[in-house]
Parts: structure tokens; sequence; C-alpha cells
């Protein structure tokens, strides 16, 4: 049995249901993130972890311990929330024992504990400050410190780091991954930054509408998305929409050219439209073709210097289709306006449910 | 070296404003000042000819006024105790868990504005005479007990509307599940997190009870308590000079519980930016 074991929750509210029948298994020292956009569920299911919202229907079993009528103090869950959520009153060092003292901690070693989360959060020496003579990133750190001083057996981090600036937001997440791995400790993260959740998760659970779209790893999910929204989602992506001539062979029209997409279910009838979906990163401009490899004729549109890349847009046929080049000052760019051929894998092509 | 220039004088229409401000702000103040002056100058008459305290010293060494105004005093005291333990904890829920009852539960709150203190009196009277199935007026520590409990619902727009400002200043859901997360039971969280970080709040709320505590006279008087404010009224009835000293008295009482307010509130808002 996995440490965290959800099993069919839902949750409804009045005339509305906000998670549909979302189940999964998490390893102990997993780092496993729900991404998604506002509204499709994902604080909600984390809500349900920590016991603020009680669901409807489903269990949450945490270390072979049902928690799913467990109060939120009773299931030593540490939480991370959005707005820091430091007590005003109290100072660094007393936020960080406060969860300490209430589990009747001995003072001397409650004291011991909150130097040690200092160090880990490198605030040495600001345990006699108030929260508000703190930057943001150092308030988000002491209540990561203050969420991690009691032990908990599961870590849950609701949008951490959505009210720091992008520098802050930077480092801080390489310094969760990091205090993760050290502590090995049990971690689900909620973000809607699918960059966020691509750099620190060892799996990532893709959520729309209350609906799980898919689960794996940040590889998993990027390159070989399973549905139109996880490839909408993720990253930046073509999708292209073609008719199917072979599916045996894996033969597509698109623009009366003729592609062959490797990942085409079998049995799909011919004549039978189909969404297409090519990474812009996965396109080589010019190219002669070959075994396993595609070649598409298109025109430039646009081309947007993006720094170390350059993004350019080409139209083939009636539809419009991105490519990502490293910037090489000593390559020539095509003009607007002109003929080019485009090559990929026919591995990366994908066609999507 | 060209000489410093006189800074530039400010356009005519901007002038006469600002005069008319101070103006308006002149008048505001003679209308209450003015009548505050006369009453401390004829307070200051007793002796013909000079001016002097002679009325402050009766009226601070009658035995009446320092067993109504310390009797006033308790009263408030324990008024601020019962009605910050009343309103703090309710206000709270009310934000926490049933925010859409917040319009209802300020109506109700009002209502000791809208209802005048005499009907709430008597209607305590009907409900709560020594032929009662509740006779609080059966004993002198029971009506003392009545009397607070109508002094609390007296205060209760100024408690319940201090209060509810000050858990709008602070996000009340998000402390208070970071303090469930770490195991806090509701009582600690309302001790530990929510009273310390709605304190100048509540101490505004206290202040301006003891205000209106200190000279409230109807139901002290129907009720026949011996409070500060019928103390007043008999004074006044029946002397010339002691009543404008003791007017004097509970204005300075007042403006001290409102200096009060200004003090604790500024130090709660007048935090330096993070460094």
């Amino acid at each position: 049995m996995a440490f965290l074991e959800i099993s069919h929750l839902h949750k409804r509210f009045a005339g509305h249901t906000a998670v549909h029948d979302f189940s999964i298994a998490i390893e102990a020292g997993e780092f496993v993130t729900f991404l998604g956009p506002s509204g499709c569920g994902k604080t909600t299911i984390l809500r349900m972890l920590a016991g603020f919202e009680a669901p409807s229907a489903g269990s949450m079993v945490f270390d072979g311990v049902d928690v799913t009528q467990v109060p939120t103090r009773a299931r030593q869950v540490g939480m991370v929330f959005q707005s820091y959520a430091l007590f005003p009153n109290m100072t660094v060092a007393q936020n960080i024992g406060f969860g300490l003292k209430l589990a009747g901690v001995e003072r001397s070693a409650s004291a011991a504990r909150v130097r040690e989360m200092l160090e880990l959060i490198k605030l040495d020496d600001l345990g006699t400050r108030y929260p508000w003579q703190l930057s943001g990133g150092q308030q988000q750190r002491v209540a990561l410190a203050r969420a991690l001083a009691n032990r908990p057996k599961v870590l849950l981090l609701d949008e951490p780091l959505s009210a720091l600036d992008a520098k802050i937001r930077l480092t801080l997440r390489e310094d969760i991954r990091a205090l993760q791995r050290t502590l090995g400790i049990t971690t689900v993260f909620v973000t809607h930054d699918q960059e966020e959740a691509m750099s620190v998760s060892d799996r990532i659970v893709v959520l729309n509408d209350g609906r799980v779209e898919q689960t794996g790893t940040p590889a998993q999910i990027y390159n070989f998305p399973h549905t139109r929204f996880v490839a909408s989602f993720i990253g930046t992506l073509n999708q292209l929409h073609g008719e199917v001539l072979r599916a045996q062979s894996g033969e597509v029209r698109l623009a009366d050219q003729t592609l062959v997409c490797a990942q085409l279910p079998a049995g799909t009838p011919p004549g039978q439209a189909c969404v297409l979906a090519l990474r812009p990163e996965a396109i080589r401009l010019g190219g002669a073709g070959g075994p396993g490899r595609n070649v598409l004729h298109a025109v430039v549109e646009e081309i947007s210097f993006l720094g170390s890349i350059v993004r350019i847009r080409t139209r083939v046929g009636a539809q419009q289709l991105s490519l990502d080049v490293f910037n090489d000052p000593n390559q020539a760019l095509p003009a607007r306006g002109a003929a080019v051929a485009l090559e990929f894998d026919s591995a990366h092509l994908l066609a999507l449910a | 070296m060209s000489a410093a220039r006189p800074a530039a004088r400010p356009p005519q229409g901007v002038r006469a404003s600002r005069w008319g401000a101070w103006l308006a702000l002149a008048l505001g103040s003679s209308y209450f000042l003015l009548p505050l002056l006369a009453t401390f100058e004829f307070s200051l008459r007793m002796q013909r000819g000079v001016y002097s305290f002679e009325a402050y010293r009766i009226v601070l060494s009658d035995p009446l006024f320092q067993s109504t105004f310390s009797y006033s005093i308790v009263m408030a005291l324990l008024t601020i105790v019962v009605g910050a333990l009343l309103v703090v904890p309710t206000a709270y829920w009310v934000h926490l868990r049933l925010p859409r009852l917040r319009p209802l539960v300020e109506f109700i709150t009002l209502l000791p504005l809208v209802i005048p203190a005499i009907v709430i009196v008597y209607g305590y009277l009907r409900m709560y005479n020594s032929s009662a199935l509740i006779p609080l007026t059966g004993s002198a520590t029971a009506t003392d007990f009545l009397l607070m409990c109508s002094y609390v619902t007296l205060s209760l727009p100024y408690m319940y509307r201090a209060v509810d400002t000050g858990l709008r200043s602070i996000d009340v859901r998000t402390l208070t599940e970071a303090a469930e997360v770490l195991g806090a039971s509701r009582y600690v969280i309302l001790r530990s997190v929510i009273f310390p970080n709605i304190r100048a709040a509540i101490l505004s709320g206290a202040f301006l009870t003891f205000a209106v505590v200190l000279g409230e006279f109807t139901m002290a008087s129907l009720l026949d308590r011996p409070s500060f404010g019928p103390y007043l009224q008999l004074v006044g009835a029946n002397r010339a000079y002691e009543p404008s000293a003791l007017a004097v008295i509970a204005f300075l009482a007042t403006w001290a519980s409102m200096g009060l307010i200004q003090l604790f509130g500024r130090s709660a808002h007048t935090r330096p930016g993070p460094t």
C-alpha cells in the first residue's frame, strides 16, 4: 500500500461538483504536483487532504491510517499557504515553535528544533524579527520551517510561490525541492504554473474541471500529452487538424501533404478527422527527410526573437505552425513570405484524443 | 550667483479655499469648545472675585462622588470583559463560517442605537422583575448583574463595529487554518492568534464602552443603582458650580478614553516597511 492513498474522492458544493472521482497513490518521499487552471479542483483536493473540507465521498489514508474523518489538528500534516499566513503577533521563532508548543514539546527541545529549522531555511539571525520585518521570500521560508517543525507525515504546499516576484520564486522553488529531498518528506504541491510543476515534481497530476486529465512524470506529461487539454496547457504546442489516410501505416493528410504519425490509433477509419500535436522545438528548419522523418512545406509568416531562441510562425494551408530554433548569429533566418521545408520525427507527431 | 527666490505663491483660488477650510475648522471647533470653555470657566467661579478649584475640591471629596464614580468604573470594566467575551467569538465565527449572516448580525448589534434605552430597560423590568421566572431585580447583586447586561447591550454597536473592523484587517480564515494544521483547537486559536491580532480593535471598543457606561443615566436610574450618571443628575438639580466641575471631569474621562483609542490605534498601524 502506498504511503498516501486517496480513493474515489468526490466533492460537491451546492449544485456544483468540484472534484469527480479523484484517486491517486503517492509513495513515501514523493513530490507530487496538482497542476491545472483556476477552478480545476486542485486546491479543493489539497484542502480535503488538510481536513479543511470534508469529501462528499471517498477516502484518504495516510501511512496506513484512514484520516477521512480525522480533524485537521490530528492529521499530522504541514501546510504552506499562498499568503504565508504567519501569525503577525509572534516572532519568527515563536511562529516556528507554535506547533511544537501545542504538541507539548519540552521548552529546551523546542528551542533546539526552532534553531535547527532556522538554520535549514538560512535565516539563523532573524528569529527575533516579526513577520512584517521580513521580505515575502523570507516570510515564505519561515512558513515552510513552521510547517516542517513538527515533522509532519505529509507536506501540503498551496501555491506557495504565487505571491512572490519571479527571481525569488525561482530560488525558493529550488530550495523547497532541495529541502524536500533532504528531509524525504512526502509532498503535495498545488500550482497553476506549468514551469514550476515541471521543474520540481516527481509526478504531475493535470486536472481540468474537477477531473484528472493525465498523471505522469514531467517528461511524460510534456512529451506525450494524452488529451488536447494537457497538450494545450503544458508548454507551447501546435495543434493541427488533419484527416486519416491509412491508420495502419499512420498516414495522415494535412493541407494536401501526407505525413506519418507514429502514434495514430490502429483501426481509425480512413477519412476521419483527427487532431495532431507537434512541439515547436521538435521541428527543424530545412532537411531532406528520410526514414521515420516527415517533411512539411510551409510559408514563413512571422519571426519573433525571444532571446536564446527564435520562434518562426509559418502557415501550412489554412493552419498555423510555429517552430523554435536556437538563436545562432551565424545562421541566416528565412525572410517573411519565404517558402520553407520543415522536418520532424514522425514519433513527435502525436494524435490527440 | 543668483539670490534665493521666494517660494512661488499659490494661485488666488487655492489661497481662498485654504482660508475657507480654516474658517470652517474654526467655526466647528468653537461650536464644541466654547460651551466647554464656558462650563470650565463657570466651574472656577465658586469663590467670589477669584478663580479657584473649590468646586472640584468639593466634588472630589464628596463620598457619594467617589462611590458612584468607582461603581461606574467597575461596571464599565465588567461590561468590557463580558462584551469582549461575547462579541469577539461571535464576530470571529461570523467571519469564519457565516459571512452571509454578517448584515443580519450588524443590524442586530445596531438595534441599541435605534431603540431608546428607556424602552430596553422597561423590557428588562417586565422580563426580570421580582415576580418573574428569573427575578433579577430581587437583590442588589442581581440588579447589578442586570445593569451590566444592559450596558453590554448598550455598548454592542461600538464593540461589535470595532471588533469587526479589526477582524477585517487580518486574514481570519487563513490564520485559523494555519493554526489548525499546527494542532491548535478553536479555543487556542482565539486566545493565541485572533485576540492578540485584534487587540487594538478590542481596546478601541473597550474605551468607547468605558465612555458610554461612565455617563449612562437612564438604565442606572430606572434600575435604581448608585452609578455616576444619576449622581450627575442629582448634583445638577441641587447645586450651582459643582455640576460644571463634574461635567468637566466627565469630559476629561471621556477624552482620556478617546486619547487612548488614538494611541493604541496608531501603535497597531505604524509598522515600518519590510527590511
